[in-house]
């Protein structure tokens, strides 16, 4: 088999995946956590403030999403049919929800009135917090593995998809985006908007802390395949470890108004939440608890060695790219938000 | 094919658990149709005004005349508009791929997934990273950046049609893969990256799509801007857009009459039953004629209506007598379906090029005369004309994607094949449901936004002085 600095090509790409799902929960984390937080504001101004602050980069993050997606069909297309076939009403609904963020965001300030506002800020916050928790019940079901025939097929109820663990992941998730998110707007504002929101952060860490203590002690708990592959290698511990050090970084850091440490460490616990779930499932993806024989694994679930090597090219070349235009469109826009007649 | 068989029947067992009168398959096509083509309603104009602002915009950093930098603007806002909905809706079809069509996906992933991936790396975030700064970085960046952010948003969005229609080409004619696994295991993989990307007809139909989007954006601002001076508001403005437009209008129409032909010269090569279905000939191997229209008897295999006689044999080998190949020498399942509706959308898609070339070129010729701004009628044709691509580029879809079945992957995957066979009818229908309500809903606020912003017009208050005089020339000009 190929390798490239001793890894094979699967693995290589599974790591390329991760990290592009990694850039994406970084990303569009911070942007649906600023949803979450918007029905908090009650000024008109404040919420127009906490809308420009996402407004010129949303729309690159969620591409990360797109290359993800595009780079999960390419890779591992026995993986993109299993999961998305299965979990149907679950992405419909997801798809449903992104829809709305995105029109939020572009409605909401092409008319004066109050009920047309207050329709698209309602509709911009539960969208992003429902989009926040989907993800979270996304993962907690590939956690939780799959009863997958041999040909990868399975069905999954919507009632199916929220059992208590995905459910849980699901809120860990949003409790995360909205810690996450909170600190970006801190950087973001400045007078009374920026002390609410100083305020709020501090109860989504506790969430986010408790929640994902219960979430990692259940797995360890009543998900076999989960905890044995940590008691076989017990170094996998210092990643759980590593995050919440990461967290408890945070208030310290926040109390010294270093919101741009801040920001750094809450996307720090973000990647290293991602690298938890991926060491978890690694070499499986789709795991399938009642006949192991029929998982997804990096290995049977590929494409070919070809095609592997052709889009690890794709990605040296393209990452470099949208790293340029990232750091451009984040440079342009630095600092607190301005309003202007450009503005949403 | 054994293998599509063979996982025919698979499918049957597992299907009978459907209680409703409709099954899986016709419900993820339609809900295919629909997602997509309300996706193509957005991307057009977004390729084509993205075009005029790339114009417009350089125009202004070269001449410093502020009516340009005033069009570049407003065209900015609408853009803004389309945009957003063409993001907001293009998700939609990746998702469905793994959704609704999982079969589908694991045979193509291998093969064309790098095709949408090396969309998503090379064109989305091209076009979505400096779209912050193309609608945001007025006040914040020298205006030669600006212009920078304006040119990348433009290239994102042709890129991403080049990546997007190579995916759709490799469907319609497969190069560069091998066929591994057997049955339900059976996938293609991919041997000849470049064979994939120039297959035998993704250059033509890129070309063909590019064009098509370029009218799109064209016509809108044409449409615009001869409202405005029929209700004789904005007029040096629009007095300018129009002169570049309809040069533009021009060129496009008649570069599309062109790559139309080698489309179609493509088609008989690569996919004949498809070509025989456009011109609805039926006989296996005779001289077929052209139709300019006509209506198709699929029983009695005939075809009524204006035609030139042997035209096609004259189009596709320039002799009157080469015969063509006709739907008879196709077995009965390895034909279009649908045969009557896939040549209405064809020849409707050409009648449109026809009237387009000609609404351009009459225009065009007003214009050289100094005339074209005293013509009320012509204006209101422009006004209307707006409708002619958005409809060529959806019949244009149609008819090709039609013109494919039943095969999904021409030759190799069939359309009933391709299914998810964990996904019920019940839970398509719920979705398509869903879709149909909040495409409504995108529909009407597209509208309503886009007619506001319209009547709001560009910001051209500095320029009232000159704008005064221009109106009283204009009315004159009108009146007399
Ligand atoms: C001719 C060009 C063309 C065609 C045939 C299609 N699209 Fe599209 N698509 C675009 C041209 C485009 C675009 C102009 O590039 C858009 C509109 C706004 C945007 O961001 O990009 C877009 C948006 C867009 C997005 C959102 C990207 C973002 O978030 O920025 C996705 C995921 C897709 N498309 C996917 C598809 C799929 C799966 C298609 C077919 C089955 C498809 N598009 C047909
Ligand atoms: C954006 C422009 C497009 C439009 C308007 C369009 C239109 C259509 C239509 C009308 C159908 C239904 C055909 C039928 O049921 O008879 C269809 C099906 C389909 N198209 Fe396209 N298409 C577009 C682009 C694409 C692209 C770029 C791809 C692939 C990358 C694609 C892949 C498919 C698939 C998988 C189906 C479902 C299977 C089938 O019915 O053939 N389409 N499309
Ligand atoms: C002027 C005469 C025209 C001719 C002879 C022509 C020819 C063709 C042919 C043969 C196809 C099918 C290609 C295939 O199945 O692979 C096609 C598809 C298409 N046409 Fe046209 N066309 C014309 C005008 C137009 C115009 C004016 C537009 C839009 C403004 C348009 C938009 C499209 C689109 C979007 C497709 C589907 C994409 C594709 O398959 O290339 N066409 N055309």
């Amino acid at each position: 088999m190929e390798t490239f600095l001793g890894l094979d090509y699967p693995t290589l790409w599974f790591i390329v995946i991760g990290g592009l799902f990694s850039g994406y929960a970084v990303l569009d984390g911070f942007d649906l956590g600023a949803g979450f937080w918007h029905l908090f504001f009650k000024k008109e101004e404040s919420r127009r403030v906490a809308l420009n602050a996402v407004g010129p980069v949303w729309d690159g993050n969620e591409v990360w999403l797109v290359i993800g997606g595009g780079a999960l069909f390419a890779g591992f297309p026995k993986v993109y049919a299993s999961l998305f076939s299965a979990m149907y009403l679950p992405f419909m609904l997801f798809l449903i929800f992104l829809i709305f963020r995105a029109i939020s965001i572009e409605f909401r300030s092409k008319e004066e009135m109050k009920w047309w506002r207050q329709f698209w800020d309602v509709s911009y916050s539960v969208a992003s917090s429902m989009l926040a928790f989907l993800l979270g019940v996304v993962v907690g079901n590939v956690l939780n593995g799959f009863n997958m025939d041999a040909n990868g097929q399975v069905y999954i109820s919507l009632p199916g998809a929220l059992n208590p663990f995905s459910v849980l992941v699901g809120f860990t998730t949003l409790a995360l985006f909205a810690m996450h998110g909170g600190i970006f707007l801190s950087m973001k504002t400045e007078g009374r908007l920026f002390s609410k929101i100083t305020r709020l952060i501090k109860g989504a860490m506790i969430a986010f802390i408790v929640l994902f203590a219960i979430s990692t002690l259940y797995a360890l708990l009543y998900l076999p395949h989960m905890s044995d592959r940590i008691s076989q290698s017990p170094v996998l511990f210092l990643i759980p470890l590593a995050a919440f050090l990461s967290i408890a970084n945070i208030p310290r850091l926040l109390s010294k108004r270093k919101f741009q440490w801040a920001f750094i460490f809450s996307s720090i616990t973000t990647c290293l939440s991602m690298v938890i779930v991926a060491v978890e499932l690694y070499p499986t993806i789709l795991y399938a608890p009642a006949n192991p024989d029929n998982s997804l694994t990096v290995y049977n679930a590929a494409s070919s060695e070809k095609s592997l090597g052709i889009m690890l090219l794709m990605a040296a070349i393209g990452f470099p790219l949208v790293l340029f235009y990232t750091i451009f469109v984040y440079r342009t826009f630095w600092g607190k938000v301005k309003l202007d007649e450009t503005s949403y | 094919m054994t293998q599509a068989h063979q996982h025919a029947f698979n499918r049957q067992s597992i299907n009978t658990s459907i209680y409703l009168p409709m099954d899986v398959e016709i419900l993820a096509r339609i809900q295919f149709a629909f997602t997509v083509a309300f996706h193509y309603i957005y991307p057009p104009l977004s390729i084509g005004l993205g075009l005029l602002m790339v114009i417009f915009e350089g125009s202004y950093l070269l001449t410093r005349i502020k009516v340009y930098e005033t069009l570049a603007r407003f065209w900015t806002k609408i853009f803004a508009l389309t945009f957003g909905i063409g993001v907001a809706t293009g998700i939609v079809m990746e998702f469905e791929f793994g959704t609704n069509w999982a079969t589908y996906s694991r045979y193509v992933g291998d093969v064309f997934g790098s095709a949408l991936a090396a969309e998503g790396i090379f064109a989305f975030a091209l076009e979505s990273g400096f779209l912050g700064v193309l609608l945001f970085g007025w006040n914040r960046v020298r205006p030669a950046v600006h212009f920078i952010a304006t040119v990348g948003v433009f290239l994102g969005s042709m890129f991403s049609a080049i990546w997007i229609v190579v995916a759709n080409s490799w469907q319609q004619t497969p190069a560069g893969y091998h066929i591994v696994g057997e049955g339900m295991n059976a996938r293609a993989e991919i041997t000849d990256f470049w064979a994939m990307v120039f297959n035998p007809s993704s250059v033509e139909r890129l070309l063909h799509v590019w064009t098509g989007a370029f009218l799109a954006g064209i016509f809108l601002v044409l449409s615009v801007h001869a409202y405005y001076l029929l209700r004789r508001r904005h007029i040096a403005v629009s007095q300018k857009a129009i002169r570049i437009s309809v040069i533009c209008a021009l060129v496009f129409s008649l570069v599309q009459l062109f790559i139309g032909h080698l489309s179609a010269d493509g088609v008989a090569r690569n996919q004949p039953a498809k070509l025989a279905a456009f011109e609805g000939h039926f006989d296996s191997s005779a001289v077929a004629d052209m139709y300019i229209m006509g209506w198709v008897d699929k029983e009695d295999q005939s075809v009524t209506g204006i035609k030139i006689p042997n035209g096609l044999s004259y189009l596709l080998h320039q002799d009157f007598e080469t015969p063509v190949t006709g739907l008879n020498s196709f077995p009965e399942d390895e034909r279009p379906t649908a045969i009557n509706s896939v040549f209405q959308f064809y020849h409707l898609m050409v009648a449109i090029g026809m009237l387009l070339i000609l609404i351009s070129l009459f225009a065009a010729v007003q214009l050289w005369r100094n005339k074209l701004f005293n013509h009320r009628w012509l204006l209101w044709v422009l006004v209307w004309a707006v409708v002619l691509p958005q409809v060529a580029n959806q019949l244009g879809w149609f008819a090709a994607e039609m013109g494919r079945q039943p095969w999904v992957v021409y030759g190799l995957l069939r359309t009933s094949d391709a299914l998810s066979d964990a996904v019920t009818a019940n839970q398509v229908l719920t979705s398509l449901i869903l879709f149909t309500l909040v495409y409504a809903l995108l529909l009407t606020l597209f509208v309503y936004l886009l007619t506001k912003k319209i009547k709001h017009g560009p910001d051209d208050t500095s320029e009232l002085m000159d704008q005064r005089t221009h109106q009283q020339e204009f009315t004159k000009q009108l009146t007399h």
